[in-house]
């Protein structure tokens, strides 16, 4: 017996753990823009709004806001496929830490470089967008590729929603022949390890590029 | 020799401006004019209220009480129903194209090679097409001695050369009214001359209105044609540069001079 014949199965789940994890960021990073925005309005109302999104999903724990989506909704009358609902609750709970990032980068930004975007009579819009975001940006990159791999690992947690992923395929491997128990799941290992390197690599050279010339 | 400015109608007019923070008071009602092309120094200790003086004029501050009108028009009030209420953004965007502003620490913008800093509004606010905006931010750069530097980075500059920049990003609005916030305060000693020179002979061209506030006096003496002295969020004292450095009135602005002689600038001034 080889490891080999582990693969087919493990690549299919790996192909869904990819599939969510790209489909979550982009949820989370939409999320982290519009809630870290939305912690830095002038407007109280939404300054509160956006602090209970951000304290709920923070504050408790991912596996029950999966459960949540997709066990208690229905009873509200609201059914999601279990991909949805797991992509929803990866997506809105990384974008809540996510919104964090987005809220301290642009704070860093030093205050003259808003004074000196006014100075140059920019509008509002225009010194978010052509001064702030672009050296804020590039401060929250290594946050983001942080909260990318919490996010690649955490897709771990659908395969408790019937889920068919790395982990759930790992499992399914295992109750076939519980005595490959340690090589299944050291590949297992591996293959996150696998995803989770080159995103990595990924931010660092997204972070070189973006900074390049500049120091 | 400043008849003809004084009787021209004055390009900025604070009137009874006051700025507190808290219990801290900035500036306790001052009245100033600035006429069209005058060169006004401004002197004084620091916490003296002149820095605040320049950023109320940018709109980075909004005064506690008084009015202050560019061009006789109001720039932090509107009048609706002949009351005063806060003018909003919109009007203040109208209002700061008159008004160009160079800081104590440059500001420059650390993302965008030094020929984009000096383009970037010019084709965004004022709406410049590139070509006609590069000319422009080519021709400035040359007059402040960077015509060399277009593509490098501000990082890559010395603090002299960023705010040579820093001049040119500005002047490159054509503002009518140019303010110089201790702009060779954060400068090595060995860099200030080249930034004075510039604003020197930026001044001897000028169309343009400055005020300049500044810890040098020789600098101070050469450049302006008024020389304001504040003290305690008060104008304690203005007049010719003649008048202020070789016949200073007030005790407070005799004590200020004699430490600053003392002392030869900055140490004394922190």
């Amino acid at each position: 017996m080889s490891l080999f014949d582990l693969f087919p199965s493990l690549a299919k789940g790996a192909a869904l753990t990819v599939e969510v994890t790209v489909l979550s960021a982009l949820v989370a990073f939409a999320a982290s823009f519009l809630a870290g925005f939305g912690r830095l309005s002038r407007r109280k109302s939404v300054r509160a709004l956006t602090a209970v999104y951000v304290e709920v999903f923070r504050g408790t724990s991912l596996l029950v806001q999966l459960f949540w989506l997709y066990y208690a909704l229905p009873l509200l009358g609201v059914e999601l496929p279990p991909l949805a609902a797991g992509v929803i609750a990866l997506g809105l709970n990384h974008g809540a830490y996510g919104s964090e990032v987005v809220r301290s980068a642009v704070l860093a930004v030093p205050r003259g470089q808003t004074e000196a975007a006014i100075a140059l009579n920019m509008t509002p819009w225009q010194r978010m967008r052509r001064v702030i975001l672009p050296q804020a940006f590039v401060m929250m990159i290594p946050s983001f590729g942080n909260l990318l791999i919490e996010l690649l690992k955490g897709t771990s947690l659908i395969s408790l929603i019937t889920l068919a992923d790395l982990t759930f395929q790992g499992m399914v491997l295992r109750t076939f022949d519980a005595s490959r128990t340690f090589e299944i799941f050291a590949l297992v290992l591996v293959v996150y390890f696998a995803l989770a390197y080159p995103l990595t690599l990924g931010m660092r050279g997204l972070e070189r590029r973006l900074t390049a010339g500049r120091v | 020799m400043n008849n003809t400015r004084q009787t021209a109608d004055p390009i900025v007019r604070y009137r009874s401006i006051s700025k507190t923070f808290g219990d801290l008071t900035i500036l306790h009602e001052i009245d100033l004019d600035i006429a069209p092309a005058e060169k006004v120094a401004v002197i004084g200790p620091s916490g003296s209220g002149k820095t605040t003086l320049a950023r109320l004029l940018m709109t980075l501050e909004e005064p506690t009480s008084g009015t202050i009108e560019v061009n006789g028009e109001l720039l932090w009030h509107k009048r609706v129903n002949g009351r005063l209420v806060r003018a909003d953004e919109r009007h203040l965007h109208k209002m700061r194209g008159n008004i160009g502003m160079v800081f104590q620490h440059f500001n420059l913008f650390p993302h965008m090679n030094i020929l984009r800093n000096v383009t970037e509004a010019p084709i965004h606010v004022l709406g410049l097409p590139r070509e006609e905006a590069v000319e422009r931010a080519v021709t400035m750069l040359e007059k402040v001695g960077l015509g060399d530097k277009l593509e490098a980075y501000p990082s890559h500059l010395s603090g002299g050369q960023k705010q040579r920049v820093a001049i040119a990003r500005a002047l490159v609005m054509r503002p009518s009214v140019m303010l110089f916030d201790e702009v060779t305060s954060a400068l090595d000693p060995e860099l200030v001359g080249e930034v004075l020179a510039v604003i020197k002979e930026i001044a001897r061209e000028g169309e343009m209105a400055m005020m300049l506030i500044t810890h040098e006096m020789d600098f101070a003496r050469d450049v302006a044609d008024r020389v304001i002295f504040t003290d305690g969020g008060t104008i304690v004292e203005e007049g010719s540069p003649e008048q202020i450095f070789h016949d200073p009135q007030s005790p407070r602005l005799q004590a200020f001079l004699s430490r600053f002689r003392a002392g030869s600038g900055k140490e004394v001034m922190r």
